[in-house]
């Protein structure tokens, strides 16, 4: 007996008092704006299951404009409340950060969040087909394009009304993505964001096989940079021994207090630091589109429905420089000498190579794409200027950016020939005889593009240049003027070709949209003008919310 | 074992990935050196929550495994979509956009 009860010892041993493991506190109302928008694409899942087919559009455009618009009052709740300057703090137990650039993005994402839902649901540049309206997207991404099944379902007048949920999820992994406060979460926004882009990259209505092009080298080069992204955070995550922002901070600058053996350890091996950085650097600034991790820019703007590349130029670029911010700001400051030079020369070949190509472009979705990936170029100048001043210019730059690039690809979706979009240059030809009111509109937002004062991107540009030479980085910002007067070339030869050049007898129509893409493009007029003749609001807005909370 | 050995491996696989998503021309190939690339990333994260004694790392390659299993949904419908309208899943046919 006594010998079974020491055997039974052996494997058993008398069950102690569990440690006492503390339950998660999740600040609700402070990452409200994220959850509103996920709640809103959840039930836009179940429309989608239950709600009958003629009412899900109705259903799901109504949801998501009412979803993103009051995620966009949460902010707005948020900012009044002071979180963006003096309550600032880190929440859901240091996964993510509610300060002042992670309001003032997340407020710039819903707003042209729900501009870019209205090009999404616009429905009448097309004519009636079977009866059917038909907006920008297939009505059945499953079929082969040009096949039976394609052709049955336009007959029976399906809609991918799945656009709206998928558009709300990716803006929700946008809301994250800028205020991510460790690693872990980062890496989980950026997944969030991207995933849905690239479904919505494949579903055109017209030209699928290009649309389907575009998806399928946005989602390789898209999973390949986040698996080099992934790598990054491991080998910080092995410098460090922590995923939060501020121990990692710490550990970089060498003030961490308490060292076990194995953080001495693997702190003594800077190319853990080193190359870890740089690899998680390639992640965002292939997100962000800069040189040399551009490569897909072009393809996936052209190809994808051009709605959607208006939500990604726009959005995207705002959340990836919001993460990219945080990223150099608080968490490699102490590795600043390290990581400036690169950063410049990637400013440098960002700007110069952008607008350059953009000359030899002749499709204008290609032609946007470039000039976007000048603009990423223009916004690294202000990244590099590390001051306060820097992340304000920034975050203003990134704000006045995203309208003009919302409306000018808004318009894009205007004029059409046959074929569905006229996205040759040769075909915009005379356009400002034909119909002078959407060619003066197009107009304004190049003129925004080049940087031409009384614009939105004047100040922007000003504000980001300014900010970079006053933190000595002259050499940068002659460099960024430089490439914005080859960049106004192009953008001004568009210009002259729209009004100086005669309309061709076969040349494409301007579409009467409805209202939405009115109020889109009007919306984007309207912030590129207020922007650009009195900015001072919006600048000071943009200087209170340039602090992070580490 | 000397945890930093399995480091060296994660580096190896990553690198196997990283040269196969460039040599590689089937897009589905391309697609499972990407997923190698994230196993790697997996086996460094594990190796180092060993090396610092935390879970942080552990916690962190689940998180990547659903990820992976999300990116593969989403990948591969977008393949399967591109094979059946071109009967090919090779990269290099997908050239419209060329200039």
């Amino acid at each position: 007996m006594s010998t079974t009860q020491s055997l039974h010892s052996l494997w058993t041993s008398a069950a102690a008092e569990p440690d006492k493991i503390p339950s998660p506190h999740i600040e609700y109302a402070q990452l409200s704006p994220t959850l509103i928008v996920l709640g809103a694409a959840l039930v836009g899942i179940l429309i989608e299951a239950f709600v009958p087919r003629r009412a899900r559009y109705n259903a799901q455009v109504v949801l998501a404009i009412a979803g993103l618009a009051s995620a966009f009052a949460a902010v707005i709740a948020l900012a009044l409340d002071g979180y963006g300057t003096t309550k600032a703090k880190i929440a859901a137990m240091g996964a993510i950060a509610v300060d002042g650039p992670a309001l003032f993005l997340q407020g710039t994402i819903l707003l042209v969040g729900v501009v870019a839902v209205f090009t999404f649901a616009e429905r009448r540049l097309d004519p009636k087909k079977h009866g059917n309206h038909v907006d920008s997207f297939t009505p059945q991404a499953a079929a082969t394009p040009g096949g039976e099944a394609e052709r049955e379902a336009a007959r029976a007048g399906f809609t991918t009304t799945e656009v709206f949920p998928l558009a709300l999820f990716a803006i929700a992994g946008m809301l994250i993505f800028p205020a991510a406060n460790d690693l872990l979460t980062l890496f989980i926004a950026l997944e969030v964001f991207s995933l849905p882009l690239y479904i919505l990259c494949a579903l055109a209505r017209r030209n699928r096989l290009m649309s389907q092009e575009a998806a399928v080298k946005y989602f390789l080069l898209g999973a390949f940079s986040s698996a080099f992204l992934l790598f990054g955070i491991a080998l910080l995550y092995g410098y460090a021994g922590a995923v939060d922002y501020s121990s990692i901070a710490r550990v970089v600058s060498n003030s961490e207090a308490n060292v076990d053996p194995a953080l001495a350890g693997t702190m003594g091996n800077d190319a853990l630091l080193l190359i870890g950085g740089a690899m998680i650097l390639v992640g965002m600034l292939f997100k962000v589109g800069a040189v040399p991790f551009h490569m897909w820019t072009p393809d996936v703007y052209q190809g994808a429905p051009t709605p959607v590349t208006g939500l990604m130029a726009s959005a995207t670029k705002v959340a990836g420089f919001g993460a990219l911010l945080r990223l150099l700001y608080v968490v490699l400051p102490g590795l600043r000498w390290d990581w400036e030079p690169v950063m410049w020369g990637a400013a440098i070949i960002t700007m110069l190579g952008g607008a350059i190509v953009a000359i030899t472009q002749t499709d204008i979705k290609r032609m946007l794409a470039y000039s976007s990936i000048a603009h990423a170029g223009f916004m690294l100048a202000g990244v590099i200027a590390t001051s306060e001043d820097g992340v304000s210019s920034v975050l203003f730059y990134l704000a006045a950016y995203s309208f003009v690039t919302l409306g000018a690809f808004a318009v894009v979706t205007l004029v059409r020939d046959a074929g569905g979009e006229a996205t040759h240059l040769s075909k915009w030809a005379g356009l400002g005889r034909r119909s002078p009111l959407v060619a003066a509109v197009f107009a304004v937002f190049l003129l925004a593009f080049a940087g031409i004062p009384l614009t939105s991107g004047f100040t922007g540009k000003f504000a980001v240049f300014k900010a970079a030479a006053e933190s000595g980085a002259g050499a940068l910002v002659v460099i960024g003027v430089i490439s914005s007067a080859i960049a106004a070339f192009f953008y001004i030869r568009v210009i002259v070709l729209m009004f100086f050049q005669e309309p061709k007898v076969d040349g494409p129509s301007v579409a009467v949209p409805s209202p939405m893409t009115i109020t889109a493009i009007t919306v984007g007029v309207a912030v590129t003008v207020v922007l650009g003749v009195a900015p001072q609001y919006f600048l000071d807005l943009a200087g209170q919310a340039g602090v992070f909370v580490r | 074992m000397n945890p930093v050995n399995y480091l060296y491996l994660a580096a190896l696989l990553f690198t196997i990935g990283a040269s196969g998503v460039l040599i590689r021309r089937n897009a589905i190939i391309v697609f499972m050196c990407v997923e190698l690339m994230l196993n790697a990333s997996n086996l460094a994260l594990v190796a180092f929550s060993r090396l610092h004694g935390n879970l942080d790392g552990q916690i962190m390659a689940f998180f990547t495994m659903v990820v992976a299993a999300a990116e593969v949904v989403v990948g591969l419908a977008i393949i399967v979509t591109l094979f059946r309208s071109r009967h090919s899943a090779s990269v290099d046919d997908a050239s419209l956009m060329k200039l």
